[in-house]
């Protein structure tokens, strides 16, 4: 039965849009009509989102002058970029390398440990990687925010605070749950035979894992990785509670005592937001592909 | 589908030669050590942590003394704490009436293989990559009065009050959290929608089923994992919408928006209670752990049996 099934879904897939056969091209018609609503909906959604992207950008180029004169959203008559030279003296390239340093510090260890974790739970068997495995799933379900008083007692007691270690140790703790239900789904799609191969040729478990299951999951682990790199990247309330010096700010950190200090002077607000967000945007613009697909793929299996 | 197909010679294959393939699987328990040390001390420790922080009174800063049950009786007693789980209800059921119409349809339309829709998709998605900080403070600017988007379009009646009035303030919250997370719960029923086998659709059409009762008898269907899988993020995510909300409204007007994870913060790290607001942090991980069960409940058996049923 299960090869009729597998033979059902291969000429779905074989069919599918990319396809672009004869069949693929009827259906694509099929749902383009089905989506009258969609469509529209589709444009309108559009504007939702672009408007304010638009509205932040050209208030970031107007002088005070310009925001408080011109229609808010005409294109400012003499852009500048005063507000971003401002935005920069106000230490913002300090946030942007503690972000980075967090950000790197907290997703390359977790998606490591993670990768082992899974590897294990997929390859193994037993009842401790069946707990394993089953407290991990059960690490989803729980808001981890809400463990944030005992995280800044414990942070304290371990000399940790007001430290980028101390945004670190927790964050890769969070994301190990669902970077390893991830991880896992993807692994057990290798093929049993690649492994048994492996084995006959004498490799070890340990050796399998980095020659054949990590070259096989590298676009899952990339997905996982920028995956958590956002969540770390845009992170709020571990920076809020465990850091203090102005000088371990990380940028969401900044960006949200900036526009205390410059309630005023919008332009040079909104420039702070546009200059935090521009890393990730040339990131998005490089690997959208990849990471578009692999949220895809690693979601809805 | 794969799994199911490759378990079967891997349990066989354990009973030929057991004592080098048990050996090796059990090594293989080793590999976990480290994300389970990570998980156990900043996530498990922490969790239990927050339970007996519950009995206990500390500012934050000096000792920590035994308080019995005081902590309990007092937040139980405390209309705050109502009007804390109200508001995150509501924003809840409401976040989620918001974001699946428009999810599911967004998704549905992404999925076409046109290629403007490709195009769409990559903007849908900048939402993705900003920090709640900065979609927060991006929206106080855009609903300014007078330099803002009302004066903008010329509409007059997006100039209000927005974050002055609670029942605004509140609907404000709902369309912002939409506003982010709709593209992140898009691109799971786009792919969610491109696992639906077409050959059905095929069947459909020469049984003559329109594309309305299609999408209804068998999108729908087919999406029912999907539509669970996105539900649980969206609604046991909804309990962690701090960041926006401490943002944009800070909780406020009065306490309009003061949902359970603010009303935590404001009262362990603002009136230094770090007893009450440990209270607080286990009602929120219930009803994280509630829901989520309920969740599962009502998708029937395991996920993984589910799924492959479903192709």
């Amino acid at each position: 039965m299960s090869t009729v099934l597998k033979s059902d879904v291969q000429e779905a897939r074989a069919a599918s849009p990319s396809g672009g056969g004869p069949a693929g091209l009827k259906l694509s018609t099929r749902l383009a009509r089905l989506n009258i609503p969609g469509g529209l909906g589709g444009w309108i959604w559009l504007a939702v989102i672009i408007l304010p992207v638009y509205y932040v950008v050209i208030t970031s180029l107007k002088t005070q002058a310009g925001y408080f004169g011109q229609n808010p959203l005409a294109v400012p008559t003499s852009p500048t970029l005063e507000n971003y030279q401002m935005v920069l003296e106000a230490d913002f390239a300090t946030y942007f390398l503690n972000s980075a340093i967090v950000t790197l510090g907290s997703v390359i260890p977790a998606v490591l440990v993670s990768f082992m974790a899974s590897f294990a739970i997929v390859r193994g068997s037993g009842r401790f990687l069946k707990l394993v495995n089953g407290a991990f799933l059960m690490g989803l379900a729980i808001p981890l925010q809400a463990t944030i008083i005992p995280i800044y007692l414990m942070i304290i007691r371990l000399n940790l605070y007001d430290s980028l270690l101390a945004l670190m140790l927790p964050s890769i703790a969070f994301a190990i749950p669902l970077t390893v239900l991830i991880l896992s789904n993807f692994i057990r799609d290798v093929p049993n035979e690649l492994f048994e191969s492996m084995r006959l040729d004498g490799c070890s478990e340990w050796q399998t894992m980095w020659r054949l299951a990590l070259p096989l999951t590298r676009p899952a682990i990339v997905t996982v990785a920028i995956y958590n790199g956002l969540n770390v990247w845009n992170g709020f309330l571990l920076p809020l509670v465990l850091t203090q010096s102005p000088g371990l700010r990380v940028l969401p950190l900044g960006l949200w005592t900036f526009q205390g200090e410059y309630s005023v002077n919008i332009p040079a607000v909104l420039a702070s937001v546009v200059l935090s967000t521009l890393p990730i945007l040339v990131l998005y613009i490089i690997g959208r592909r990849q990471l578009l697909a692999g949220l895809t793929a690693g979601f809805s299996k | 589908m794969t799994s199911t197909l490759s378990t079967a010679p891997r349990a066989q294959l354990g009973r030929a030669d057991s004592a080098p393939a048990g050996q090796r699987k059990a090594a293989l328990a080793w590999l976990t050590v480290p994300a389970l040390f990570f998980f156990l001390v900043f996530a498990v420790v922490p969790l239990a942590g927050v339970l007996i922080l519950s009995f206990t009174s500390w500012d934050g800063i000096g000792a920590i003394g035994a308080a019995g049950m005081d902590n309990w009786f007092s937040v139980l007693a405390d209309p705050g704490l109502y009007n804390a789980l109200g508001l995150t209800f509501l924003i809840m059921i409401f976040s989620w009436l918001v974001q699946t119409p428009i999810s599911l349809l967004l998704g549905v339309f992404t999925a076409g293989s046109q290629r403007y829709r490709a195009a769409l998709a990559v903007l849908y998605f900048l939402p993705l990559l900003l920090s709640s900080a900065a979609v927060a403070i991006a929206f106080k600017a855009l609903l300014d009065p007078n330099f803002g988007l009302a004066t903008g379009l010329g509409l007059p009646f997006l100039a209000q009050d927005w974050l002055g009035v609670p029942h605004l303030a509140l609907g404000l919250v709902i369309f912002v959290i939409a506003w982010q997370f709709v593209p992140f719960h898009t691109l799971i029923y786009q792919g969610g929608v491109r696992q639906i086998p077409k050959s059905l659709y095929e069947a459909a059409q020469i049984d003559g089923a329109g594309t309305v009762k299609q999408f209804f008898h068998i999108t729908l269907p087919q999406l029912k994992y999907t539509i669970i899988t996105s539900s649980t993020l969206m609604v046991v995510g909804s309990l962690t919408y701090f960041d926006l909300i401490f943002v944009l409204t800070g909780g406020g007007p009065g306490n309009s928006t003061r949902i359970l994870a603010l009303d935590m913060y404001l009262r362990g790290f603002r009136a230094n209670l770090m007893g009450p607001a440990s209270v607080i942090a286990v009602i929120l991980v219930i009803i994280g752990l509630v829901l989520a069960l309920l969740l599962q409940r009502l998708g029937g058996k395991d996920k993984q049996g589910s799924q492959l049923e479903g192709l």
